[in-house]
This record gives structure tokens, C-alpha cells and sequence, in this order.
């Protein structure tokens, strides 16, 4: 199932630990990829451990040229672009009152901005192709808030609007966009909370505890595959029950 | 027909997927060639590839027939 054979995936934050699972499970599906972020020591490692069809793509987000760039450079390497991912994040976080102008802009360029550039510039050759697929991660707290976290809970509720209003417009060519939107993920960020707060934040989630990133990276490549073409402008929380929306 | 009309007019005929015969000055994309807005969104984009040129938002609004395109490229020519 899901054979993504031939098709053409650019994986953003595939540096990351959602990102790298993401890659995996598109790669092992068949696909070739292009592995986009900051640090090219982890994308290479990443790059010879998949083998074939893995391209390294070092991008920075907040570079809006890089960024419109990048899409070109995927499909030139890998020979066109039929899957975009849009995975790389940052946080800034931060009581709201006290936030900065710097934090809140940052966030909102890597998250939502660099998103939106990545999406425009990909779309024209799916739309050429009659075949794409857009898959933005966004995040539980795009739903239902963070404290801490206004300017990333903003930038991942932004995502869901532009990849509904992205889905409308573009579902008549075969090509879908649709959001998926992680809970509470094992990854190096989240190893470096306390015993105490990881418990508190466990309560909130009925499965009683934290969800793997080849469990985020599971409904991305669902999202992907050809047997996905029903299923536009949705969002698929993967979050243990942690918010059942 | 010039050179630039002939190139415009497989484009359309291409995108679209309708007959060269009613590809016409005056035919226009939306009213006569069965294009959606995204059809012509499309269709701008491909001129703008085709022939080098940009066509800025609000041109691209006045380029409603067949006629309207080649002109245009042929102005910014």
C-alpha cells in the first residue's frame, strides 16, 4: 500500500525528528526526496542513510529568496516536485505580554511565510502535472492555544486557513493540500522537560502518552499517496485523543 | 497570423483543449473557451513563460479574449 514509486518529495525541517521520520516513510514508500534545512550535517547523515533517490536541499527559511528558490532547485534535482511538505518549525516562546516584535515576525516567517512561498512556488508544475500533494504540519496548539505560545499557536491556525483556501482552489487539477496536526511528539525538544511537567502534560491525553514521529510521519505519507485523492483541505490530528476535533 | 498569435493559439488550444477554429480574436476565454478563473490564471502564466514577458495582475485582468492576449504580447514585445 501507498507506493509512491516515481513521485518526487520535498521534505522541509528533515533535519528534525518528525522531519527525518517523514522522509523515511516517503522514501521507504518509494519516493525520491529532497531533504530541505538549516543544518547540512544532519541532512547528510540523513542523505546516506536512505541511500538512492535522497538529495540534500540546505535552505534558510527566513531567507524569503532562498525560500522561493527552493522549490526550483527540488524539481531540478530530483527531476519535478509532486509532494511538498511543509515541516520545519521554530519556537520563540514566551508569556504573550512580554513577547517581542522579533519573536512573534520570526515565528511567523519560518511557520506560516516560508510556507506560503514554498506552496506558491510548487504549485504551478503540480497543476501542470494534474497530480500534487501538499501536506503542511501544523499543530495541536493551532487549535486549541498554548500558553507560552501565542506566536506559534498563531502561525499553525494561519496554516489551517491558507491549506483550506490552497485546497479549494486548486482540487479541480488533482492536486490536494491538506494539514496534518501533531500533539504531544517524542522529539529532542520535548527530552528536555522535567519528570513532573511531562506528567501534567500526559493528563491532558488520553492515550496516556507521547506519540512517536512515524506516527505523524504515518498520516503524512497517507496524505501523499494516490490514495489520498478523495481527501482535500482536511486536517488529521494525531494527538492520542489529547483534542478530538 | 503572425508568429505570436500562432503560439498563443496552440497554447490555448492546448491548455484548454478546444478547436482551433474557435479560437477567434474575439473569443473570449471565459465566455466562449469554457475557462474557469483558475483556467485563466493558467493561461497567463503559460504566456508569461512562453514569451519572457511578466503580465502584471491588472493587465491580466484586461486580457479577456484571444485578441486581448496577442496584443498584449505583441505591446510587450
Amino acid at each position: 500500500m501507498f507506493d509512491l514509486t516515481g513521485k518526487a518529495a520535498l521534505v522541509t525541517g528533515a533535519s528534525g525528528g518528525i522531519g527525518g521520520e517523514i522522509a523515511r516513510a516517503l522514501h521507504g514508500a518509494g519516493a525520491t526526496l529532497g531533504l530541505s534545512g538549516t543544518r547540512e550535517g544532519p541532512l547528510q547523515a540523513l542523505a546516506e542513510e536512505l541511500g538512492e533517490r535522497a538529495h540534500v536541499l540546505p535552505c534558510d527559511l527566513s531567507d524569503p529568496a532562498a525560500v522561493d528558490a527552493l522549490p526550483r532547485r527540488a524539481a531540478e534535482a530530483m527531476g519535478g516536485l509532486d509532494i511538498l511538505v511543509n515541516n520545519a518549525g521554530i519556537t520563540r516562546d514566551g508569556l504573550f505580554m512580554r513577547m517581542s516584535d522579533a519573536d512573534w515576525q520570526q515565528v511567523l516567517d519560518v511557520n506560516l511565510t516560508a510556507t506560503m512561498r514554498l506552496c506558491r512556488a510548487s504549485l504551478r508544475g503540480m497543476m501542470k502535472a494534474r497530480w500534487g500533494r501538499i501536506v503542511n504540519v501544523g499543530s495541536v496548539v493551532g487549535s486549541i492555544g498554548n500558553p507560552g505560545q501565542a506566536n506559534y499557536a498563531a502561525a499553525k491556525a494561519g496554516l489551517s486557513g491558507l491549506t483550506k483556501s490552497i485546497a479549494h482552489e486548486v482540487a479541480a487539477r488533482g492536486v490536494t493540500a491538506n494539514l496534518v496536526a501533531p500533539g504531544f511528539i517524542t522529539t529532542a525538544m520535548t527530552e528536555s522537560l522535567t519528570e513532573d511537567q511531562r506528567a501534567g502534560l500526559l493528563q491532558k491525553v488520553p492515550m496516556g502518552r507521547m506519540g512517536e514521529a512515524r506516527e505523524v510521519a504515518a498520516a503524512v505519507l497517507y496524505l501523499s499517496s494516490p490514495e489520498a485523492a478523495y481527501v482535500t483541505g482536511a486536517t488529521l490530528h494525531v494527538n492520542g485523543g489529547m483534542a478530538m476535533l | 497570423m503572425s508568429d505570436i498569435a500562432d503560439r498563443v493559439k496552440k497554447i490555448v488550444v492546448e491548455h484548454l483543449g478546444v478547436e482551433e477554429d474557435k479560437v477567434s480574436d474575439s473569443a473570449s476565454f471565459i465566455d466562449d473557451l469554457g475557462a474557469d478563473s483558475l483556467d485563466t490564471v493558467e493561461l497567463v502564466m503559460a504566456f508569461e513563460e512562453e514569451f519572457g514577458i511578466e503580465i502584471p495582475d491588472d493587465a491580466a485582468e484586461n486580457i479577456q479574449t484571444f485578441g486581448d492576449a496577442v496584443k498584449f504580447i505583441e505591446d510587450a514585445q
